[in-house]
């Protein structure tokens, strides 16, 4: 476990040490003491559209920073060839996989953490009573979905040899399962055989990371799903991310190291 | 004498492309036997075979057939690895760490505790004479550094075997100096060193046994003095093109 560690940590060090994180933080810091300053129509309930933009961003920003950080890590390695001198150290394929997937996850968690402490300070300014409980709630939430996503794009950097590509494609995928991922069931319903079939199975097999939003909850003050939910979540994203890690590490294993 | 290292009728071949080519043969059939306390030199032309020998003892490739071994445990196994210090050719390390990060780094995947991790990196840094930019990011570094940062780190667990890739190619005659230095030391205290090539005055300096390979074969093993005798030439230079067959053209 100390190897797997290990090659985390580097991978958290290289996030603070990157501008990606900073640019996306004052971007998203921008904007919403933007939409606060601002006072539409005199509503006194405006904090909810800042809330809603400030959450939206939120999640751009994390999903960008979990899949770029993660889709360039094996690809540099090989380009900068640090996997030859790293692999000639006792740590194995396996745990160099382990590694980089911990190392994303957490610098992601990391972000997602200073994302909300923001967050939470934008909404102290306008609301006198912070929901504590469905705030923590809902970055543990969106945390989870974050193991999913690396766990994918680690997998795509194994397939596809150029970062972009990887890019490209999760984040196609990504925004694709959570704008139409819980609307396949009821689509199968008016397909005729075999398109129905088809679509049946892919909704059985996609990642749900829609069922981790609960952005909709927070803006309107509705109430969140119970711990108990939360953690039945926390297993069906650990499952996903342990089957993507188990076929990374199938494909990284005899892959070649050479570009 | 221990043997450190051993292959046994290595062979690798790497498949042909898309296109249906028959796969390359890069090494076929190599028996190399390296004992403790040795300088091995591992010489040989472009694409003779050397990387791909360094690949597979280092568990990059697996062997198509035959086997290698480090300290006895299949090369396969990544605790073969343990007592091993590995030196790529033109390496570059993690850029946005400092050298006493990249260190410590290594250190923790030897599972080497704090306490002798600091007393080490402390001690490779001054081998290596980094003390003024041990704590700058390795992206500030020139070539030369870079290779020396690459030597310290190769060293960090205080490995009984050395494998280095041409550890001179693009130094400085000091730097080059300086390695040779290293490895004499190293000989001193009695640990092993396989290391390849082209630079035959070198390799004639610092060796004890040398082993010259050809198109994936090994061509001719043993003591250079040997070497040069029974090739009845004048140097290791000239064993060494005798051998891979270079015919002078006579100029016009």
């Amino acid at each position: 476990m100390s190897r797997i560690w290990a090659v985390a940590m580097v991978v958290i060090k290289e996030l603070y040490r990157r501008k990606d994180f900073y640019v996306l933080f004052v971007l998203t810091a921008l904007l919403t003491l933007g939409a606060l300053s601002v006072n539409f129509f005199d509503d006194p309930k405006i904090i909810r559209y800042v809330k809603d933009i400030c959450l939206l961003l939120i999640w751009l920003s994390t999903l960008i920073i979990a899949i770029v950080t993660t889709a360039r890590q094996l690809p540099a390695e090989r380009e900068d060839r640090t996997i030859f001198p790293l692999l000639a150290k006792p740590v194995s394929r396996g745990q160099v996989i382990a590694g980089k997937f911990l190392g994303c996850w957490l610098a992601s968690g990391l972000a997602l953490l200073v994302f909300y402490v923001f967050f939470v300070a934008v909404t102290g300014l306008r609301e006198p009573h912070l929901m504590w409980g469905a705030y923590v709630k809902s970055m543990f939430l969106h945390w989870m979905m974050l193991a999913m996503v690396v766990g994918l794009t680690l997998l795509g950097s194994v397939i596809f040899t150029a970062v972009s590509s990887n890019v490209t494609i999760c984040l196609v995928a990504i925004f694709g399962i959570l704008f139409i991922g819980e609307h396949l069931a009821k689509l199968a319903v008016k397909q005729a055989e075999p398109v129905r079939a088809i679509t049946y199975t892919l909704f059985y097999c996609i990642p749900h990371i829609e069922l981790f939003d609960v952005r909709r909850q927070i803006v309107n003050d509705q109430p969140l799903p119970g711990w108990l939910d939360c953690g039945l979540a926390s297993l069906y994203a650990a499952a996903y991310a342990g089957v993507l890690l188990y076929a990374t590490w199938l494909l990284f294993r005899r892959k070649s190291l050479s570009t | 004498m221990s043997i450190i290292l051993r292959t046994e009728k290595l062979r690798v071949e790497y498949p042909g492309g898309k296109m249906r080519q028959p796969a390359k043969v890069a090494l076929q059939g190599l028996n190399l036997q390296v004992t403790q306390g040795e300088v091995f030199g591992f010489l040989g032309p472009n694409g003779a075979g050397k990387t791909t020998t360094m690949n597979v003892l280092l568990g990059f490739i697996p062997p198509t057939s035959g086997s290698a071994a480090l300290f006895g445990i299949d090369v396969r196994q990544p605790i073969a690895r343990q007592r091993i210090g590995y030196l790529p050719e033109l390496t570059y390390y993690y850029k946005f760490l400092t050298a006493e990060e990249l260190l410590r780094f290594y250190a923790k995947l030897f599972g080497l505790p704090r306490s002798e991790t600091d007393l080490r990196i402390k001690k490779l840094i001054a081998l290596v004479e980094l003390e003024h930019a041990a704590r700058r990011p390795i992206k500030t570094y020139s070539k030369g550094m870079r290779q020396r940062v690459g030597l310290a780190q190769a060293l960090i667990n205080n490995p009984d075997l050395l494998i280095l890739d041409e550890p001179t190619s693009g130094l400085d005659p000091l730097g080059r100096m300086k390695v040779r230095e290293i490895i004499q030391r190293l000989k001193n205290e009695g640990k092993t060193v396989f290391f390849s090539s082209h630079e035959m005055g070198e390799v004639e300096t610092v060796c004890d046994h040398v082993a010259i390979l050809h198109q994936g074969e090994l061509k001719a093993t043993g003591v250079v003095a040997d070497l040069v005798a029974k090739y009845h030439a004048n140097n290791l230079e000239q064993v060494f093109l005798k051998i891979v067959g270079y015919q002078p053209q006579e100029v016009a």
